[in-house]
């Protein structure tokens, strides 16, 4: 794998015009893939989803050259009709289309990094990977006061052309003081056993907020790994929905680092999975400074064979006095071959805090299923109507109101 | 009165040691030391193979590094690994024959081995650094058909029973530090219970270090045969040192069809003192196998002691309808720390467990909820239920939950719960208000705060557990 990392490597940067700094970070980035190669079960991260051998058995050899010169059509049928929005369309990790026709275009600054942050810890080599191999890395700055008028859809696309391969995608928004945004992700995967890497970066000044949903639903045999990485200064509010159910293998991450007072983050997923399906969501929250607050809620359903994750941790710093941290986690087993695994943790080293986690996991109640089957209702509406109720509870966090509405619809529940 | 109480508590009451000559095995670990302990035990063969073979083992292993307290390397080259008093090359066959400076120190040590004088009904296996000095109230056991003793008799006397359980929880095939112990165990104690037959007390054993250098590696195998019962308690203590002493015991339990162990430790080790300087390194494996359906394990223990606590007392949950139990206080001051926790490993229909731990950290310590629910394919019908509450004490200190939580099986619920605060600054106005001053205050709360574990624990060790969560948190507020 050394070899054809290194002759993809070269090949890439021979059909790119990166500048001389972005080739020699890109270098050094590879170096560290180089060192550590793919994350096994032996890093604690990694524990319950060992992509290394996911990737062996299920793609085998990978090609990391990724052609950005070729040129793809967008359709425009796959657009969402149902509310006016921004777009930014990437196709196989290449951004196609970015048009914030809804905004004022004085108040949102485009441009791409020629410095990007190496990744700090050994731990996780995707974000080595994703730095070497990843095309041009815009930065979307949103200025002060300004908020987005109409939410942002990212399309997310892969088609049939690519195979086998390697996707690598990075993207940064900066929100000045009192700027927001509104985020869908959207991935519509078309492509077949291809390991994509998504790299996203959060700058939140000073009062901002954040909303981010990220919605993978549709069938595909991809690999694929998303890193939300949110920092977060005084007073600013991030909040984060995953839906994950589509793909074979996903792995969501959200890292948010509080480094201000009165600043906040809500993580709230949902794992809805068949088939042998194998989804993880992680989520980080470092808790850096006094009066911050943080809240995950994740619920999985899972049915056949498939396996859910949820590895959730929350570090309180000795400044970080007055921490509010709560967490919860439910899974409800379909399947005798389901499987759920948790690992919820906190690492506390201030004691004026309140900091509490909760994890249950189990069949669906028979005595609820039996309360609704002596109204009338057959098992199998009874079985729904619980499960229904069940992960509704995760999308009425969504603040919201219109996206609510749109994510209901799409995703089936109401 | 109280003020008094405290004065006296306040430094380690068990730092004293004993002037006893000690005989020992050269320093160091290699296969002569091995052939050494067995052959001045006078093992048979078997043993002496089974020892080398874990010996073996040990050298391919890594010493564990995932822990949360790290420590500085050990040198395994530089402990002794033997030492008795020199008085015991001959064991004494009655308390008569002890050294009188022994019986001394455990008197100090509040340890009653004179069974006259003694009132509370509890018998005692005492083992002091290596070998096990004496066991009392044989008597009255023997006539049940209890076997009693240390785990170096039971290997002359009753070898079938040691042959077919020793290692049949903990292989010599396990972790670093138990096959280290599989390797070089001197003594420890050994419990049988035949079947149907209620132990009538408690038995319990008394686990000393003298000698510096050394290390204690007690075997501890308790057997419980079908339908019998038994409760059995563990204390600790050890000398005031600079160095750090080792401490890797293992503890093995097995309980038949209908079969109930109920095992209690009051762990006191010397914590080093207020700079963390020396004190033990409680490294144990405690490991109990629920072989037959219907039988119970259940281990409750309070952590006050040793300068590192590692350890996870498990239970394997094999038959059918078996059920563990897991009751911790660990509390950690001054610069102490722990990692602690357990496995629940559900194999068996029916089978329940359940985990109630509290931690409490005070001045720069730092403590580590660790802990395994692992409900397999076949373990159908299963529940668990675990709550791990950490009490913090200052902003010098940590706590941490780190649970993991694995299920395989749909009908089979999980639940866990864990919150982390500091005492509520209303419920010691409340006390304070009422009269109370605020170290008393606060030791009540405590207490309040530990009770769902210190009822698990009998009568006379929970009295004495409930001062030791007093006065280890002494001058740990204000």
């Amino acid at each position: 794998m050394e070899q054809k990392l290194k002759t993809d490597f070269d090949k890439f940067i021979s059909m790119s015009n990166f500048s001389n700094q972005e080739i020699k970070l890109k270098k050094e980035a590879l170096d560290n893939f180089l060192k550590n190669g793919f994350p096994s079960r032996k890093l604690e991260n990694w524990k319950f989803s060992d992509i290394k051998q996911i990737i062996q058995k299920n793609i085998g050899e990978l090609t990391f050259y990724n052609d950005y010169n070729i040129k793809n059509e967008i359709n425009d049928e796959i657009f969402i009709k149902e509310i006016e929005h921004n777009k930014i369309v990437i196709v196989n990790g290449k951004i196609e289309r970015l048009s914030f026709e809804y905004e004022e275009s004085d108040k949102i600054n485009l441009t791409t990094l020629e410095n990007f942050n190496q990744n700090p810890n050994d731990d996780n080599s995707l974000l080595s990977l994703n730095n070497s191999f990843s095309n041009k890395i815009h930065n979307i700055l949103v200025k002060k006061n300004y908020s987005f008028k109409k939410p942002l859809i990212i399309y997310q696309i892969t088609n049939e052309k690519v195979s086998n391969t390697n996707i690598n995608f990075q993207l940064k928004f900066e929100l000045e003081e009192n700027s927001s945004i509104k985020i869908i992700n959207l991935s519509d995967d078309n492509s077949e056993k291809n390991f994509i890497n998504n790299l996203f970066n959060f700058n939140l000044g000073k009062n901002a907020i954040l909303k981010n949903y990220k919605i993978d639903k549709k069938s595909n045999t991809n690999i694929n790994y998303d890193y939300s990485s949110i920092t977060q200064k005084e007073n600013s509010i991030s909040e984060t929905f995953i839906f994950s159910s589509g793909s074979d293998y996903k792995k969501n991450e959200v890292s948010c680092n509080l480094e201000g007072q009165y600043s906040s983050a809500f993580i709230n997923g949902i794992h809805l999975l068949s088939k042998n399906r194998h989804h993880e969501i992680r989520t980080n929250t470092n808790h850096l400074y006094e009066n911050t607050k943080s809240y995950q809620l994740i619920k999985s359903v899972i049915d056949d064979s498939s396996k859910s994750v949820y590895q959730g941790k929350i570090y309180v710093d000795s400044k970080a006095q007055k921490t509010d941290g709560y967490q919860l986690s439910k899974a409800v087993l379909l399947n005798e071959q389901a499987e759920f695994n948790a690992k919820p943790e906190l690492e506390i080293y201030a004691d004026d805090v309140k900091c509490s986690h909760g994890s249950a996991s189990g069949s669906l109640d028979d005595d609820s299923i039996f309360y609704l089957m002596s109204r009338g209702l057959d098992k199998k509406t009874a079985k729904e109507l619980l499960i229904n109720g069940f992960l509704l509870d995760v999308v009425e966090k969504i603040t919201d109101e219109e996206i609510k509405k749109l994510l209901k619809s799409m995703i089936g529940l109401n | 009165m109280r003020d008094k109480q405290i004065e006296d508590l306040k430094e380690y009451k068990y730092g004293f040691s004993t002037d006893i000559e000690s005989f020992k095995a050269p320093k160091g670990l290699n296969e002569e030391v091995i052939r050494f302990i067995s052959n001045i035990k006078k093992e048979p063969d078997w043993l002496l193979q089974w020892r080398l073979k874990a010996f073996e083992r040990l050298k391919v292993l890594k010493e564990p590094d995932w822990q949360k307290p790290k420590y500085p390397k050990i040198d395994y080259q530089d402990l002794y690994y033997y030492s008795a008093p020199k008085s015991f090359k001959e064991k004494p066959k009655n308390l008569e024959d002890l050294d009188p400076k022994l019986l001394e120190t455990y008197k100090k040590l509040g340890i009653p081995l004179q069974e006259q004088k003694r009132l509370n009904g509890i018998a005692v296996d005492a083992v002091f650094d290596s070998v096990s000095v004496a066991t009392t109230f044989k008597d009255t056991l023997t006539k049940k058909g209890i076997i009693f003793c240390s785990i170096s008799e039971a290997i002359q006397k009753h070898p079938d029973l040691v042959k077919k359980y020793l290692g049949s929880v903990i292989p010599i095939t396990d972790h670093f530090f138990a096959t280290l112990n599989s390797a070089v165990f001197t003594d420890g104690s050994f419990v049988y219970i035949p079947p149907n037959v209620k132990c009538p007390m408690e038995l319990s054993t008394y686990f000393r270090i003298n000698a510096s250098d050394t290390g204690q590696f007690e075997r501890t195998l308790i057997i419980a045969d079908k339908g019998s019962y038994v409760s059995y308690l563990e204390g600790c203590t050890a000398p005031m040192r600079d160095e750090n002493q080792l401490h890797a015991a293992n503890v093995e339990l097995i309980a038949l069809d209908d079969a109930e162990i109920k095992y209690s430790t009051v762990q006191n080790w010397y914590p080093g003192d207020k700079d963390g300087k020396g004190g033990i390194y409680n490294f144990v494996t405690k490991r109990g196998l629920c072989k037959g359906k219907n039988s119970k394990i259940s281990w409750t223990q309070v952590e006050t002691g040793s300068a590192i606590t590692w350890k996870y007392p498990s239970c394997i949950l094999k038959g059918d309808n078996s059920i563990g139990e897991f009751y911790s206080i660990a509390i950690t001051n001054n610069h102490q720390k722990a990692d602690t926790g357990t496995k629940m490993i559900h194999l068996g229909r029916n089978t329940k467990s359940k985990i109630i731990s509290k931690g409490i950290s005070a001045g720069k310590s730092d403590m580590t909820y660790r802990g395994l629910v692992d409900i397999s394919k076949n373990a159908s019908n299963s529940t668990n239920y675990t709550q791990c509450d950490s009490l913090l004490m200052g902003n010098k200190c940590g706590a941490h939950t780190v649970p993991y939580i694995k299920n395989k099986n749909s009908n089979s619920n999980i639940a866990h719960e864990a919150t982390t605060s500091k005492i509520s600054e209303d419920q010691l106005h409340y006390c304070q208000q009422r009269g109370l001053n605020q170290e008393e205050a606060v030791g009540l709360i405590v207490n309040g705060f530990c009770k769902e574990v210190l009822q698990q624990l009998p009568m006379e060790f929970a009295v004495e557990a409930q001062k030791l969560v007093g006065i280890s948190l002494e001058g740990s507020v204000g």
